[in-house]
């Protein structure tokens, strides 16, 4: 048992503990993010650069909305959905704040790709987002096993019925749309002809769910079984298919026929963030070509920063060459920027698919 | 019963922590998920009171279909439970003595020092085609070449009885503990056969241990997530991952507030039932569990 | 066809590992026979009537009923019912479901079933208890729904374990004669087993005292208590007063029995060298002059050392010279004797014939 006396000190010692410590704490950035797009070196150099600690939480577009949604945009600093995420669940929810393009430092950027994603992330006149890592969604293919597989209606082929695989996520409906001489981009204001398109990609999933082993839904649950030949052809990221590609030189990251599907990551500031100007800080950091490269080597992706091409690895420029010819390059669906509504649609379709045995 | 004012700050200061867990963690996220699931959308950021929440669920198939689909495989789940558990838990209960009656309550509960999680990968490395069972099947030559032995119902039921075997044992094994033995003895004695003394009175005296572990495995196994997302594949569709595709990947709170909502409702609407079918009062089943 | 003996017990040995808790037991039992096994606890006598229900199996010997060998005969196929110490009735069955039991696992229909039980709980007195829980009778209405649930069988056997053990004093004395009264009504052959010497004295035609695994001897009642085969019935049964000594001198039957005092006593058996004698507290006659005992042998005077009372079974200790221990008579209610004093002289006697005299 304490004594009143020694209680008292040890209340003073605490208090004065706290005091210590809470000055002591460093500035902090909440980084609300994907996994490898911060890799360790990248954030000490940071740290040490600005003296703000860097706290790293890692998640995927639709855990990001939710979390955000959730604190009405409170709890992260900064966050980096995909560009077409934004602007939807923005004027839905009212997660992000307009970013102040004045702190930006816009010539580290890419220009063209700036100007589209500022573009696509424009509600009521303000931007809410500029570009960092982008990448494709495409076939992963087991070139030995499966030869044949070219483009998306492919993974329905009969012939390799149990082995193959796509995410039961919006990208496989855009994908299967396009494949089978839809255009869902240009349907996406019409909610109308937009759920009537749909239905009839709905179908067609249905029947290519017969050949299809399971919808992945981790990367790397995906990823092995491809090593491993539980699968064959997958639709999925870029930088899956080179990572193994360079394990294994036949499974190959192809542009599919009617077109790789083109994603942009951004910076996005929350509604409720408590130190944008740490945020701008991290981007300007991170845009500068000599990070950016290192950042785009760790995620195995590309960079919308100006000038890290030339210092990227040559690995990975020869995959992307393989994979990407000039055609191919031409036909990458650009990502537009998702209506508020079209999730429902969607959602509903992709429900159903999982639900029909 | 009077009290003296001390006695009831006391017993008030006592009671408070359990109150406020109840209020606040309990009953107040229960509200505040039933006020969410009778809003609806009008525009952005604009919601109205309505009911169209659960008119979804009842006017589109795939979601009652859905909920139907996951209360039968969990009535399933748990009958299959119950006849696994049962021949254990009368083992463990009324043969096994001193350690080995230790031991064998410590490996029931072995499982559940690791998560759920790592629980259902376990079982996707046995089941899956470069898995182990299937490698041991072609190696005695049962198989010619690999056997998918995941993402099927069967895999979600396995994982599904898996989990909740412990659940079941124990109330089961209590209640066939407290069974005396010269009972069953009488049972012979007077004529009867295994069957009958198994059927008119071993399983009537478990009865409340029965219902108990019933109703713990059943809403268990309606309310999991991780084991027919994992081992379901892409016909594991659980009404709870629509739950979930409701928050997270539509953003439509109030539909997936009303599905939780249902979910409890139904859920307790069926062991409801299932307590009024075979004549069990709540009270004694939470005095046996 | 009627057969002389409704049980025979044939050099039945049960062991567990060493240890033999039955040890080559050999009896019969006749037919409408009330008969007892007697002993204290762990003699065995559990472990032999669970071998004649059907729950343990002897090592060797044969148990017969009605003749027939009950050898690889499941419990649930012997023309044998047993009541349990606990009783053991269905917590989970009414009264009447109770007793219908084990018809019901006959074959018997339900309706039928019902029906004799409903005729069997009016001859044990339980009239219109058919519907009750189990749980909400009296300890004597249990022990009669048991009978009534053996009974209904009609039964070659029924065996008894213990049953009065959970009673009250007063209902086990007021049970003893209700069973006894059962059995007669009935007429069905009861094997009862105790480690209450007045439960089997009072109720039972024959008895059987078992010790360590075998029996010391057979016989009626009045048998055992006067006549004792061995002195560990002479002491279990009954109330006694007992001695060791030497054998001084023996003829024909008649023994004297030095005791470590000197004093010498006269008495009836046979021993060898040490010599243990038993004198029932009624056969000690009092006196307040030693004349009145004049023609008995056996005579020493003493001083009352403690009044034991206890109704009609109210007894004296007696602190006797040349006995170590105080010895016990039963106290005189009338006479002049009655209303003895602790501290008062007297004088006590017994004749050779009531003390028996066994090699130690």
């Amino acid at each position: 048992m304490l004594t009143k006396r020694a209680g008292l000190k040890l209340a003073t010692a605490l208090a004065a503990l706290m005091v210590v410590g809470s000055a002591e704490a460093a500035e902090k950035l909440r980084l609300l993010t994907w996994a490898d797009y911060v890799p360790k070196d990248v954030m000490e150099q940071f740290t040490k650069e600005t003296g703000i600690e860097v706290e790293v939480t890692l998640s995927n577009n639709e855990e990001m909305i939710s979390k955000l949604r959730a604190t009405q945009g409170a709890g992260f600093d900064l966050v980096q959905p995909s560009q077409d995420r934004i602007a939807g669940p923005q004027a839905e929810f009212g997660i992000y704040k307009p970013l102040d393009m004045s702190k930006i430092k816009s010539d580290q950027f890419i220009a063209s790709m700036l100007e589209a994603t500022k573009k696509n992330t424009t509600v009521d006149g303000k931007v809410y987002g500029v570009p960092h890592i982008w990448g494709t969604d495409g076939l992963i293919v087991n070139t030995k096993a499966a030869p044949k597989v070219a483009d998306y209606n492919d993974l329905c082929d009969q012939a390799l019925a149990g082995k193959t695989s796509f995410r039961s996520k919006r990208p496989a409906l855009i994908a299967f749309a396009f494949a089978n001489g839809m255009d869902p981009f240009a349907s996406y204001g019409d909610a109308k002809a937009y759920t009537a398109m749909m239905e009839k990609v709905g179908a067609k999933l249905a029947e290519c769910k017969k050949t299809v082993k399971f919808f992945w839904d981790g990367k790397d649950q995906l990823l092995n079984a491809l090593r491993s030949g539980e699968v064959v052809a997958a639709m999925a990221w870029d930088t899956g298919g080179w990572k193994l590609n360079s394990e294994n030189a036949d499974i190959k990251f192809i542009a599919p026929k009617s077109g790789a599907l083109g994603w942009v990551d951004t910076f996005a500031i929350p509604a409720k963030g408590r130190n944008d100007d740490a945020a701008y800080k991290w981007i300007n950091f991170n845009m500068k070509p000599e990070i950016a490269a290192k950042v785009a080597a760790t995620a195995g992706n590309f960079t919308a920063s100006n000038g890290a091409d030339k210092l990227m690895q040559g690995k990975l420029k020869d995959q992307f060459a393989e994979s990407f010819p000039k055609a191919a390059i031409d036909n990458i669906k650009w990502y537009p920027a998702v209506p508020a509504g079209i999730e429902e649609i969607e959602g509903k379709i992709l429900d159903r698919l999982k639900a029909g045995s | 019963m009077t009290m003296r004012p001390a006695q009831r700050l006391a017993l008030f200061l006592l009671l408070a922590p359990a109150i406020l867990w109840l209020g606040l963690l309990i009953v107040l996220p229960h509200v505040e998920i039933l006020i969410l699931s009778f809003s609806e959308r009008v525009a952005p950021r604009v919601y109205a009171f309505g009911v169209g929440n659960y008119l979804e669920f009842f006017t589109e198939p795939l979601y009652w279909r859905t909920f139907a689909r996951t209360a039968f495989m969990s009535i399933l789940v748990t009958a299959l439970t119950l006849v696994l558990a049962f021949p254990i838990a009368l083992y463990i209960a009324r043969v096994a003595q001193g350690r080995l009656k230790a031991m064998l309550l410590l490996l029931c509960l072995l499982p559940f020092w690791v998560s759920e999680l790592v629980r259902t990968l376990g079982w996707m490395m046995l089941l899956r085609e470069t898995g182990v069972i299937s490698y041991a099947l072609r190696s005695v030559g049962l198989a010619n070449q690999p056997v998918e032995l995941l993402y099927n119902d069967g895999a979600v039921i396995l994982g599904l009885v898996y989990g909740g075997l412990l659940f079941m044992i124990v109330p089961l094994a209590n209640a066939l503990e407290s069974l005396e033995p010269a009972v069953v003895e009488a049972g012979y004695d007077l004529g009867g056969s295994r069957w009958t003394v198994l059927r008119r009175i071993v399983i009537p005296h478990a009865m409340p241990g029965i219902v108990a572990g019933c109703i713990i495995v059943f809403m268990l196994t309606v309310g999991n997530f991780a084991t027919p997302v994992l081992l379901g594949g892409k016909n594991g569709l659980w009404f709870t991952e629509q739950i979930y595709a409701q928050f997270i990947t539509r953003f439509n709170w109030p539909q997936g507030a009303a599905f939780g909502m249902l979910l409890l409702l139904l859920s307790s609407a069926i062991v409801w039932l299932g307590l009024r079918l075979t004549g069990q009062s709540l009270g004694t089943t939470l005095k046996q569990a | 066809m009627a057969h002389s003996t409704d049980l025979d017990i044939v050099n039945v040995t049960k062991r567990f590992g060493a240890h033999a808790a039955v040890d080559d037991v050999s009896f019969s039992v006749a037919p409408g026979e009330f008969f007892s096994i007697l002993g204290p606890s762990g003699c065995g006598k559990t472990t032999l009537m669970r071998m004649i229900a059907g729950f343990e199996h002897p090592t060797s010997g044969d148990i017969r009923i009605r003749g027939k060998s009950m050898i690889g005969v499941p419990a649930n196929k012997r023309p044998v019912n047993m009541v349990f110490q606990s009783l053991a009735l269905f917590p989970m069955m009414s009264v009447g479901e109770n007793v219908a039991y084990g018809l019901t696992c006959r074959g018997v229909s339900r309706a039928e079933a019902e029906e004799r039980a409903h005729r069997m709980l009016e001859r044990v007195g339980l009239k219109g208890f058919g519907e009750r829980r189990v749980t909400a009778l009296s300890g004597g209405q249990r022990q009669r729904v048991a009978i009534a649930r053996c009974l209904v069988l009609e039964p070659t056997l029924v065996l008894l374990d213990e049953p009065l053990g959970a009673l009250d004093l007063k209902l086990r004395e007021h049970m003893k004669i209700e069973l006894k009264q059962l059995q007669g009504t009935f007429n069905t052959t009861f094997v009862y087993i105790t480690h209450d010497q007045s439960e089997a004295l009072v109720m039972s035609d024959r008895i059987a005292v078992m010790n360590q695994g075998k029996f010391e001897q057979v016989g009626s009642p009045r048998e055992l208590y006067h006549n004792p085969a061995t002195p560990f019935v002479a002491s279990f049964v009954g109330e006694t007063n007992r001695w060791q000594g030497e054998a001084a001198s023996a003829s024909n039957g008649a023994i004297s029995v030095r005791l470590p005092s000197g004093a010498v006593v006269q008495g009836q058996g046979r021993a060898g060298q040490g010599a243990l004698a038993f004198v029932r507290p009624e056969a000690v006659a009092l006196a307040q002059d030693s004349g009145a005992l004049g023609n008995l042998p056996n005579r020493f005077e003493g001083r009352v050392s403690a009044v034991l009372f206890d109704g009609a079974a109210s007894s004296l200790l007696i602190d006797t010279v040349g006995f170590e221990q105080p010895v016990r008579a039963v106290l005189p209610q009338v006479g002049p004797l009655a209303g003895i004093e602790v501290g008062a002289p007297v004088h006590v006697g017994w004749t050779a014939d009531a003390m028996k005299v066994f090699a130690a």
